[in-house]
């Protein structure tokens, strides 16, 4: 090869991945480019020791001081009180939580009551873009949660005995997993259940008790244990359901705030669900 | 209480876009978030590519107005800190060459009386045992860094920062140009290159002293 270009050897320096293993192949094997490429590094290095000041821990508070005044006040809508707040960056306080943690589990049931029992019941609230933008947070929370789940019961289905039936089966990737996944699990069927969601409190609440099942099992258990646990995954069409449910929640997430289109097949795996 | 942090730390990826989202809905306050989230980070880049704590100042807080201003245009789905870097290099690239018309109508020689601090921060390169030769000498380094990159266009200085100090990828600094990707790599690869013949000697000196067990 002949010797690359300043050019390459600048893009090679700055990580360019174009080209990059035959410019290394030619460096190995040429001191004048390896000069070349010396020299290039010293004038940089050089460059890099211009210090920078680092902006104060409040520096953002103070921009924020700086610009307020300026900045035109957008036309607001009359559902804006429901985020005003003295110091936005407390939006995230419990208090606010709980209070946006009703809000939006109000505007889920809605959304889950329409799917577990026919006629959808939309509240008023649905129909605003602030409604939607609440409703996102805890859509995409569950939706995840049961993608998340939906992985673990997948795995744990699908693992059969590879060896002979008297070899062990590990399970402890599931079993980390399916802890991790049942502080949320809980948090999310105790807030169904208190605001009288049974449809999805009891989707949330069969699948507890298989991430508990599988929580508190040994981490190398039998095939005959791990038959167990499968049988109870697929006596009940959990995963189906999960699979169902945690999909739209999931699509309507990625969709921003607007309601899954129902077509013919959503409609029936809804039902089927 | 408690019972819902998993889901707040579920979505703190998503606090921006939704940030976006309440200040588009007419919640001003919401922009707080992102400006506390990303000022610092805008202010490195100006600051490297002014050169001057006052300068920098300004292009963050010109960036971030821009940003409030413009914000119905920003996609959704886009990373608001890149978008708010590219505005802030767009706007320092304007003050940049706004700056050297300026000073070309002045017919100044350079910045240094108007930009005092600036030379004490170019100058104050790190040094662990300042003799007077050595400061003498890493102080004309620094001139000649300062030098060096004030002589650069104001597209090549971005380019140049933007690549080497902000990590950014030829399609970002394109953007901020406004230029293709061939004509941004173009730029990135001019301002090495002058920065190159500019310091390249006095670098090249310093490692020749290094050899020389005389190390600046």
């Amino acid at each position: 090869m002949k010797h690359p270009k300043e050019e390459e050897l600048i893009a090679y320096h700055d990580g360019e991945p174009a080209g990059r293993e035959a410019i290394a192949t030619h460096l190995a094997d040429c001191p004048e480019c390896q000069d070349e490429l010396a020299r290039i590094d010293a004038v940089l290095a050089a460059l890099n020791t211009i210090p920078v000041p680092e902006p104060a821990a409040d520096y953002g508070q103070r921009i924020w001081q700086q610009i307020s005044p300026r900045l035109p006040q957008r036309r607001g809508h009359w559902w804006d009180f429901l985020f005003r707040e003295p110091n936005a960056v407390q939006w995230f306080a419990p208090g606010r939580l709980a209070a946006a943690g009703a809000i939006v589990a109000l505007v889920l049931i809605a959304f889950v009551v329409g799917r577990f029992t026919g006629p959808r019941v939309v509240t008023p609230l649905v129909a605003t873009d602030a409604a939607k933008v609440r409703e996102r947070i805890l859509v995409m929370a569950v939706g995840e949660h049961l993608g998340r789940s939906e992985m673990v019961l997948m795995e744990l289905a699908n693992s059969g005995p590879q060896n002979p039936p008297q070899k062990q089966v590990n399970i402890s990737s599931e079993q980390r997993r399916a802890e991790d996944l049942l502080e949320e699990n809980r948090l999310y069927r105790e807030t169904a259940l208190e605001q009288g969601d049974t449809a999805l409190a009891g989707l949330l609440d069969e699948l507890e008790r298989i991430l508990l099942d599988v929580a508190n099992s040994p981490q190398q258990i039998t095939p005959a244990q791990l038959q167990n646990i499968r049988q109870r995954i697929d006596s009940r069409g959990i995963l189906f359901k999960v699979r169902v449910v945690g999909k739209e929640l999931q699509q309507r997430g990625e969709m921003g705030t607007a309601p899954a289109q129902p077509s013919g097949s959503g409609k029936t795996e809804r039902n089927k669900a | 209480m408690n019972r819902m942090r998993p889901s707040v730390e579920t979505t703190t990826l998503e606090t921006d876009a939704l940030a976006v989202e309440r200040t588009l809905a007419g919640d001003r306050e919401a922009f707080r978030i992102l400006v506390e989230r990303h000022s610092r980070n805008v202010y490195r880049l100006a600051y490297r590519m002014t050169g001057n704590q006052h300068d920098a100042d300004e292009v963050v807080q010109e960036a971030f107005l821009r940003a409030y201003q413009k914000l119905s245009q920003f996609a959704a789905r886009a990373n608001f800190g890149t978008w708010v870097y590219r505005i802030a290099a767009n706007y320092a690239i304007d003050r940049l060459r706004q700056r050297k018309s300026e000073d070309a109508n002045r017919a100044l020689p350079a910045r240094e009386t108007e930009d005092g601090a600036e030379m004490d921060l170019m100058s104050s390169v790190p040094d662990a045992a300042p003799s007077p030769e050595r400061l003498a000498q890493s102080g004309q380094l620094a001139a000649k860094m300062r030098l060096a990159l004030r002589e650069l266009t104001p597209a090549e200085r971005t380019a140049f920062v933007m690549r080497h100090w902000g990590g950014s990828g030829i399609e970002e600094i394109a953007a901020a140009l406004n230029s293709s990707a061939s004509a941004a790599k173009n730029t990135v690869f001019r301002s090495v290159q002058k920065l190159r013949k500019s310091l390249e000697p006095f670098v090249e000196q310093r490692s020749r002293a290094k050899v020389m067990g005389t190390e600046l």
